[in-house]
């Protein structure tokens, strides 16, 4: 329980949120449909990806989970466990940047791929940059104050959980080349990134095992740490799985290698 | 001309030979890391989630130590699929690689992670030593086997 430091969220928030989730449910069919005019056709499994990730970050962030998640620590944990891995994993094989490329006019396209081009974005999705937005966010949320202010203030309540689907995001973008992207690395770099990142999520849920953000109690502190330890480990085999079998595809025999 | 593509078939056959052996040694590293979680940690639980008496430096090598096996079992799996694409598994050699992955890891375990490092005990409340000596023989066991069958291995390839 961390009821004594707790402020209540200020309704904005949720209401912002369900107004961009229900955005995003529906932009993304409408810019399908409309570009398979010029197009081929997009297929289903990326609807269903995309709609179960908005699903997930959603339910992290509205409704009773996300309600719940404010007065247990062990609640809180499945949600962001939703919010930072599940749902960047699912949203990334809705292919959102190749729907964009498909639906903006040619001139809108140029300039966005010479943003994607451009050094900051490949400075910014380098496999090292985004686990360490990723994983220093995390160790500056849990091992900080920050955790009470989140229970304060509905802004900072607001940013870290943008921060948690977008770092997520991006970090997911920069190991699995499933969408567009524009710099790529060496299996062999992104693959020591990812153990290193994986680690450290392990020793952040072991270190909260032993000591839980201030005002949560040892049981409720002892078995968010648990879900993150092994809710994090099932998401992390899908992860694995998906990177080895990119892999497995690229090093076929016969296929002309390319720039990875 | 003949000899150059007899070189470059010799590099091949070089290359896949060393897949093998890393693809055994990395599943092999992978499941006895698996294998301990099962049994130790799930199923006897012996083995702590966390004894809140080890240093930082176990938990963060422990923590490396699994998101690397967790990486490796699947990895050489997926090493193994390229082999057989490639028609080119040999399966003693493979068998022989995974025993001494499995067998160092467990050495590895045994010694650095229990002792140095301190991040867990094999079990608690017990006379420690014979569990450790059982651990690290088994895993020095399962090392020398895997070493005698991939020079039988090799002994029946060139025969």
């Amino acid at each position: 329980m961390i009821h004594h430091y707790l402020g209540s969220i200020e309704p904005w928030f949720q209401l912002t949120a369900a107004l961009l989730l229900a955005w995003a449910l529906m932009f993304y069919p409408m810019l399908s449909i409309w570009t398979n005019e010029r197009y081929r056709k997009w297929p289903m499994h990326r609807y269903i990806f995309w709609f179960v990730g908005v699903i997930a970050a959603g339910a992290s962030l509205v409704g009773p989970l996300a309600d719940a998640a404010h007065t247990s620590f062990a609640t809180h944990m499945t949600g962001h466990l939703l919010l930072g891995m599940l749902a960047p994993l699912l949203l990334l094989h809705g292919k959102p940047l190749t729907l964009v490329m498909r639906g903006l006019p040619t001139t809108s396209a140029r300039r966005l791929s010479r943003l994607l081009n451009s050094r900051f974005i490949a400075v910014a999705s380098h496999p090292a940059s985004t686990a360490l937005l990723n994983f220093g966010g995390l160790f500056i949320l849990y091992k900080t104050d920050l955790f009470v202010l989140m229970h304060q203030s509905t802004a900072v309540y607001a940013l870290v959980h943008i921060h948690i689907l977008l770092a997520g995001y991006m970090f997911t973008w920069s190991i699995l080349y499933t969408d567009l992207t524009a710099h790529r690395h060496s299996f062999r770099l992104r693959a020591a990134v990812l153990i290193v990142a994986l680690a450290s999520h392990k020793v952040l849920a072991k270190s909260l095992y032993a000591m839980p953000p201030a005002g949560i109690t040892t049981s409720d502190g002892e078995m968010g740490a648990l879900i993150m330890y092994y809710g994090g480990d099932v998401i992390d085999l899908a992860l694995i799985i998906l990177f080895c079998y990119s892999w497995y595809k690229a090093t076929a025999p016969g296929r002309i290698a390319r720039a990875v | 001309m003949a000899s150059k593509e007899q070189a470059i078939t010799d590099e091949t056959a070089h290359k896949l030979q060393k897949r093998n052996f890393w693809s055994g040694i990395l599943f092999g590293i992978g499941s006895m890391a698996f294998i301990d979680e099962v049994i130790f940690h799930q199923l006897l639980q012996w083995h702590h989630f966390y004894d809140l008496a080890t240093p930082q430096i176990g938990i963060f090598a422990d923590g490396l130590l699994n998101s690397f096996a967790w990486f490796a079992a699947i990895g050489g799996l997926f090493m193994f699929a390229d082999l057989r694409r490639r028609q080119a598994v040999r399966m003693r050699y493979w068998i022989a690689s995974v025993l001494m992955g499995a067998g160092a890891f467990q050495l590895f375990d045994g010694i650095i992670d229990h002792k140095v490092f301190r991040t867990h005990q094999v079990r608690y409340q017990v006379e420690l030593w014979p569990y450790d000596l059982s651990w690290n023989l088994f895993g020095a066991a399962l090392l020398i086997a895997g070493l005698f069958l991939a020079k039988s291995a090799k002994e029946r390839r060139s025969a």
